[in-house]
């Protein structure tokens, strides 16, 4: 086990999330266990829920913040701020739009563009529910948006390397496109079709999910 | 409305950019306030921000304070669990993301007059020299000068909409134009037309009339 560990571990992001492949049972349901402790925060302020939430996402969110170079300091700071947040827009998550990391990632994206910004004009929170024009997702949605999470995760780590490695450039350092190309030392077209390529078998992940 | 083929959409790369916060803030501008017009880029950003959810999960995981759950739960007694957040008012013409840069509403903007019918209001948006963005009032029936770029221009349509060579663009529709491009958006005869505008460089105009004309649009 411990060898598995650090294999995983070597292998840094193409790891597998939480209950795809690690043979942890209780795994599976581990997107659904965080939109619970959500919605318990919201319902009646649950400490222990929240401890949850911050135990698993705590670490990730300040490796977020880190890969996209902030200190060590700064990033425990803005940690801390996102987690805030999570515990005071819990009343406003909709597990059936979004699933936990996937909103836990905004708020942690957009807390960070509104430091850049010194809170001049924050970010629009696009998960907003008020913001969405849309008729209300389907009463089933909400179990489907814990499942994209976990799709897509495994989608992500059977992309060939070289366009997984791409689509975390792209979210995890805040470069454009052309200095990518540079850093890599690859025409600027490569890395454009890498990232198409990329999004589009994740799109066609979604597009088969909304058939079936 | 009859549902219509999304033909004019924004490009997947700034979508994308925008998801991942990467987009600088005239593209992340103009991406949110698309968005909230046309529901097939809803969607591909709703896609590209689970993601980032999902990259979140996977990313390794670095160690906290050791106090920092503790220091978390202290401030949580201190704020209330509730929502703070609220659409921003503001004119109903825009998208939310916009009603920030025009919070008296469209009229209320320093509205500079052109040439040919067309006015312009620029929007304070920070991203130093690089993009020039602003709100367009074009005629009804008039046009914008033939021109090509130095580097890119995206127009959004606000209200009524325009036609250039590649098609014919309404509300929530986006105009993308490159160095390749020259093209010349004419507005619809029914109505004036109203644009955001994201320029980046500037912008040339054709022809000896836009040889003379070209100091007024360029910055």
């Amino acid at each position: 086990m411990p060898r598995l560990v650090a294999v995983t571990a070597a292998l840094d992001d193409r790891a597998m999330p939480p209950g795809l492949s690690d043979g942890r049972p209780d795994a599976p349901a581990a997107g659904e266990m965080h939109a619970d402790a959500v919605l318990a925060i919201a319902r009646h302020g649950d400490r222990a829920a929240f401890a949850r939430l911050f135990e698993f996402f705590a670490p990730r969110v300040k490796a977020y913040l880190m890969r996209l170079g902030a200190d060590d300091g700064a990033a425990e700071d803005l940690m801390q701020d996102v987690m805030l947040t999570v515990w005071r827009r819990a009343p406003t998550y909709d597990p059936a739009l979004a699933g936990v990391s996937t909103w836990i990632f905004t708020i942690a994206r957009n807390r960070r563009i509104d430091a850049l910004r010194r809170g001049r004009r924050p970010p629009m929170d696009m998960l907003e529910p008020e913001l969405r024009p849309e008729a209300p997702a389907a009463p089933d949605s909400a179990v489907a948006a814990q499942q994209w999470e976990r799709r897509i995760a495994t989608a992500i780590a059977t992309l060939p390397p070289e366009q997984s490695q791409m689509l975390r450039l792209a979210y995890f350092e805040d470069r454009s496109h052309s200095d990518i190309a540079e850093a890599l030392k690859l025409p600027l077209g490569t890395v454009k079709s890498r990232l198409r390529l990329a999004i589009g078998r994740l799109r066609s992940i979604f597009e088969s999910e909304a058939a079936a | 409305m009859t549902a219509q083929p999304n033909r004019h959409p924004i490009n997947d790369e700034f979508l994308l950019d925008y998801a991942a916060g990467t987009a600088p803030e005239p593209i992340a501008l103009i991406v949110a306030s698309h968005a909230a017009l046309n529901p097939a880029s809803r969607k591909a950003l709703d896609q590209l921000e689970a993601t980032g959810g999902a990259l979140l999960q996977t990313i390794e995981p670095v160690s906290v304070d050791g106090g920092a759950l503790d220091r978390a739960l202290a401030h949580l007694d201190e704020m209330p669990s509730r929502p703070s957040h609220a659409t921003p008012v503001g004119d109903s013409l825009l998208p939310p993301a916009l009603r920030a840069y025009a919070p008296r509403g469209v009229d209320a903007l320093p509205w500079r007059k052109r040439f040919g019918g067309l006015a312009e209001a620029e929007l304070p948006c920070g991203s130093g020299e690089r993009y020039k963005v602003s709100l367009l009032r074009i005629g009804a029936g008039r046009s914008i000068p033939r021109h090509t770029h130095r580097g890119e221009e995206m127009l959004l349509v606000l209200k009524g909409g325009f036609s250039d060579e590649h098609g014919h663009y309404v509300r929530g529709d986006v105009c993308f134009a490159d160095e390749s491009v020259d093209h010349r958006p004419v507005a619809d005869q029914d109505g004036e037309c109203l644009c955001l505008a994201v320029t980046e460089g500037p912008i040339w105009l054709k022809g000896l009339l836009g040889f003379f004309l070209s100091p007024f649009l360029r910055r």
